[in-house]
């Protein structure tokens, strides 16, 4: 769709500098990806994200990590040793022109440094600083070692996830760092509408933790109000007081997921499945029930048991995709278990033009991301360049943008402060 | 008392259920103006959703959606009516935003898309956000929350590899989408700013929850590997578990990842002699025997709380974290309070509950729950006679038409 390419980002090239490691990494690019010029600031070296796996054809390399290019396209690259003073000294120019910095040091490091909020916010009052951390800035679990397991973990997430006769599970993919740079970002953008108005810069303190509890929906409230600990983990079933009913279905190929008389203007849609499966000879007495009718929470447990069983056989008679394109037109809910493959292979994000393909002339190759979550009738998710090399934008930026001259640029590079 | 950052900006919302009433509880929280539309018809679901004040089920007792609903004003309008319609315009017309999360097609349907709504407003932004988009092969496929988290990829990431996948039992994608939105609103609010243009946004769950797959994804579209949940183990980290703890379900998270920070946990240990055994002296040998060291390390941890081997590793510097329960959350956890994640409100008809603060806290200006949630229809006077200015019988006359309900 050129016309798609056409319109411009929501943001305007607003000046990111980005000191994130895979923790923070998705924030930066968010706002790449909206429109903005976001400098990552790597250390000389590379940021220490870029040997986080899987690798571009399994072969580990700064330059090769998936994790990496996923989380950082559309930027530009820069290495700086700000632990050295002519490096703070750098970094305090470039925030002078900047409108935002993003970091997830530990709380208190960029103090240290002398590049704390406090600091850099006398070089540039406008400046929107934000700090993603497991905790936030303060508080008595700050300093914590806290990786994703541990986050997801102290926010209540583990709990809930799992089988009942095995411990507590995480998603086999860090969450904690993704949805703390989501929320993340949504706060630095309230922080920026702030500033367009007032001219204020302020400092936006983020924590991982709070941002996967926002995310549990009962268990809070399971507590204060009824003093009661639902939501144990019950694996493929779902518990919500006294029935349970399966939501993970096996089938032919895999996995779909569906509950009996989930809130649907109901009747027509049970009613179409079980043709379905009378027809095959399943479920013949739950024929000519008016499920329009009924509540979920209003079921004996026998009576779902015994519907569910019957479900079940024609569900493994079946295809996920059968199921899928069978509910599709059925306008019934169920949902197939996807893995990477299918979400790929995917009919609905073709028809929307997804996925996006990336040159990487250093590979030889053009891989596929992930791409526009929106259409707009005025503006457009950006399709960039592929994240940036090791110090790929120092000259450009240094010398072009800074005003560094060659020689300075090469004693800088000798006291490896570039 | 400093100014809200968002105060001035004027929100109609028709959105229910998890993902839009979050995005406008932020909104509303840092000083938005949130009119929320729902009739009696089809009021927003999450009002009938467990838990429940002292348990008895009421349009005014949810738990959840006391939590998503703080700050907004609720208005009844029978959108079915014309004249609820013409309301809409001009709630509208002195609005900023325009949130729905309808199936695609209904705005058309009521009269309220982008176009008609352009026209009573030039530079309004409206945000459609639904399961699929607004259009493709799946777009009209009913389907929730609990489920969409299947269709990308995150229920096959969650549990054990020689089982069937666990399901979050909090729709996950349905956390993804309201930040998403909220990052799209406020990015078109600037280009507003800017050029004076509105504009339409369809933004699709499905698409948005993909980007935080990435890597997943990408490790498939360029090594073809399709991942699998792997419970609790993680390359690069041995041990990385979940370990069980004194009392009834307790149970506490250790993650090593260096060489160096398993010394220090043997050391916490006492150096228990298997810790010595040449299978478990490297990362590499750890991880081949990890079921062996999952097994070892939990007979340690049973000896103590959850909360004892959280201090003594995290004392030297070893992650470990208390599996915590909504209990822990709302009345143990030091650092959610040091933040003030959970505030009490108190309600006219629920009586005390929990809302949410961001996890974010902006050091220059507030964010703060304005009002405990509307109780259903509660605003409806006053946003007919003190925002649009009508008067008492024209309100008279359209209550008893069936308009405002």
């Amino acid at each position: 769709m050129p016309e798609e390419l056409e319109k411009p980002p929501m943001l305007d090239s607003y000046r990111v500098l980005d000191l994130t490691d895979d923790r923070g990494a998705l924030c930066g690019k968010i706002m790449a990806e909206l429109g903005a010029d976001v400098v990552k600031v790597e250390r000389p070296g590379g940021d220490p994200a870029r040997n986080v796996g899987p690798f571009f054809h399994d072969t580990p390399n700064p330059e090769k990590s998936l994790n990496w290019f996923a989380f950082n396209i559309n930027k530009r690259g820069i290495t700086l040793n700000i632990e050295t003073k002519d490096g703070q000294e750098i970094f305090r120019k470039l925030v002078k022109n900047a409108d935002f910095v993003v970091e997830s040091f530990t709380p208190g490091y960029l103090d240290g440094l002398g590049l704390g909020y406090e600091a850099l916010s006398k070089v540039n009052p406008r400046i929107v600083m934000t700090s993603i951390t497991p905790y936030g800035q303060t508080g008595p679990h700050s300093k914590f070692n806290s990786p994703d397991l541990v986050t997801m973990s102290m926010a209540g997430y583990t709990y809930i996830c799992g089988d009942s006769d095995r411990p507590p599970v995480r998603f086999s993919s860090d969450q904690s760092y993704m949805q703390s740079s989501l929320q993340a970002t949504a706060g630095t953008l309230i922080a920026h509408y702030h500033r367009e108005l007032s001219g204020e810069g302020q400092h936006v303190d983020v924590s991982a933790q709070e941002s996967m509890v926002w995310t549990l929906c009962y268990a809070p409230h399971d507590w204060y109000l009824l003093k009661a600990l639902h939501h144990t983990r019950e694996g493929s079933r779902w518990k919500r007081f006294g029935v349970t009913y399966r939501l993970i279905w096996p089938c032919k190929d895999g996995y779909v997921c569906y509950r009996l008389l989930m809130a649907q203007p109901g009747a027509n849609v049970m009613n179409e499945m079980i043709e379905s499966m009378n027809k095959e000879g399943f479920g013949l007495d739950m024929k000519g029930i008016d499920w329009g009718t009924m509540g979920f929470d209003q079921m004996s447990q026998e009576n779902i048991n015994s519907w569910e069983e019957e479900v079940g056989k024609y569900f493994l008679n079946h295809t996920k995709r059968e199921l899928h394109e069978e509910a599709v037109r059925q306008r019934n809910v169920l949902q197939p278990v996807n893995t990477s493959q299918d979400m790929v292979e995917s009919p609905q994000l073709e028809a929307r033009d997804f996925w996006v393909q990336l040159e990487h002339p250093e590979l030889g190759e053009t891989i596929t991301y992930p791409g526009p979550y929106f259409k707009s009738t005025e503006t457009a998710w950006q399709k960039g360049r592929r994240a940036p090399l090791v110090g790929e934008h120092n000259e450009e930026i240094y010398e072009k943008e800074l005003g560094l001259s060659g020689e300075e640029l090469l004693t800088l590079k000798r006291e490896k402060v570039i | 008392m400093k100014k809200y950052p968002l105060e001035g900006l004027k929100v109609v919302d028709f959105s229910w259920i998890f993902t839009g009433p979050i995005v406008t509880k932020y909104l509303g929280d840092h000083g938005a103006e949130i009119i929320k539309i729902e009739s009696a018809a089809r009021p927003d679901g999450t009002r009938l959703m467990t838990p429940f004040a002292g348990g008895k089920m009421g349009m005014n007792t949810s738990g959840v959606y006391a939590n998503y609903n703080s700050s907004k004003y609720s208005m009844n309008l029978n959108l079915r009516e014309p004249r609820a319609v013409e309301i809409v315009k001009k709630l509208v017309a002195r609005a900023d935003i325009v949130l729905e999360t309808f199936g695609p097609g209904v705005m058309g349907r009521l009269g309220l898309d982008y176009d008609a709504l352009k026209g009573v407003k030039p530079d309004i932004v409206m945000l459609s956000m639904s399961m699929f988009g607004q259009y493709g092969p799946y777009a009209k496929q009913p389907t929730f929350g609990q489920l969409l988290q299947a269709t990308n990829g995150f229920v096959h990431l969650l549990g054990w590899p020689d089982r069937s996948p666990s399901l979050p039992v909090a729709a996950y994608t349905d956390y993804i989408a309201p930040w998403y939105v909220l990052i799209a609103l406020m990015s078109a609010l600037d280009y507003r700013r800017r050029t004076g243009k509105g504009q339409y946004i369809d933004l699709a769950m499905q698409e948005a929850s993909v980007h935080l797959a990435s890597p997943v994804v990408m490790d498939y579209t360029i090594n073809g590997r399709i991942q699998n949940r792997m419970g609790n183990n993680c390359p690069g980290a041995a041990p990385h578990g979940v370990y069980p703890c004194q009392g009834e379900e307790r149970w506490c998270a250790i993650a090593v990842f260096s060489d160096d920070e398993w010394q220090d946990l043997c050391k916490v240990m006492d150096n228990p002699e298997w810790t010595r055994s040449p299978k478990f002296d490297t990362l590499p040998h750890r991880a081949e025997n990890i079921e062996e060291l999952d097994e070892l390390m939990g007979k340690w941890t049973i000896n103590f709380t959850p909360e004892e081997v959280m201090a003594k590793l995290q004392a030297v510097g070893v992650a470990a974290g208390v599996v915590q329960t909504g209990q822990d959350l709302v009345d143990n956890d030091p650092q959610l309070k040091h933040r003030r994640h959970f505030v009490e409100m108190d309600h006219a008809e629920m009586g005390k509950h929990l809302t949410e603060r961001p996890p974010f806290q902006l050091s220059k200006t507030p964010s703060e729950p304005q009002r405990p949630f509307p109780s259903f229809g509660e605003h409806t006077e006053l946003v007919c006679k003190e925002i649009l200015g009508m008067d008492d019988q024209e309100f008279a006359e359209l209550i008893g038409a069936g308009v405002l309900a």
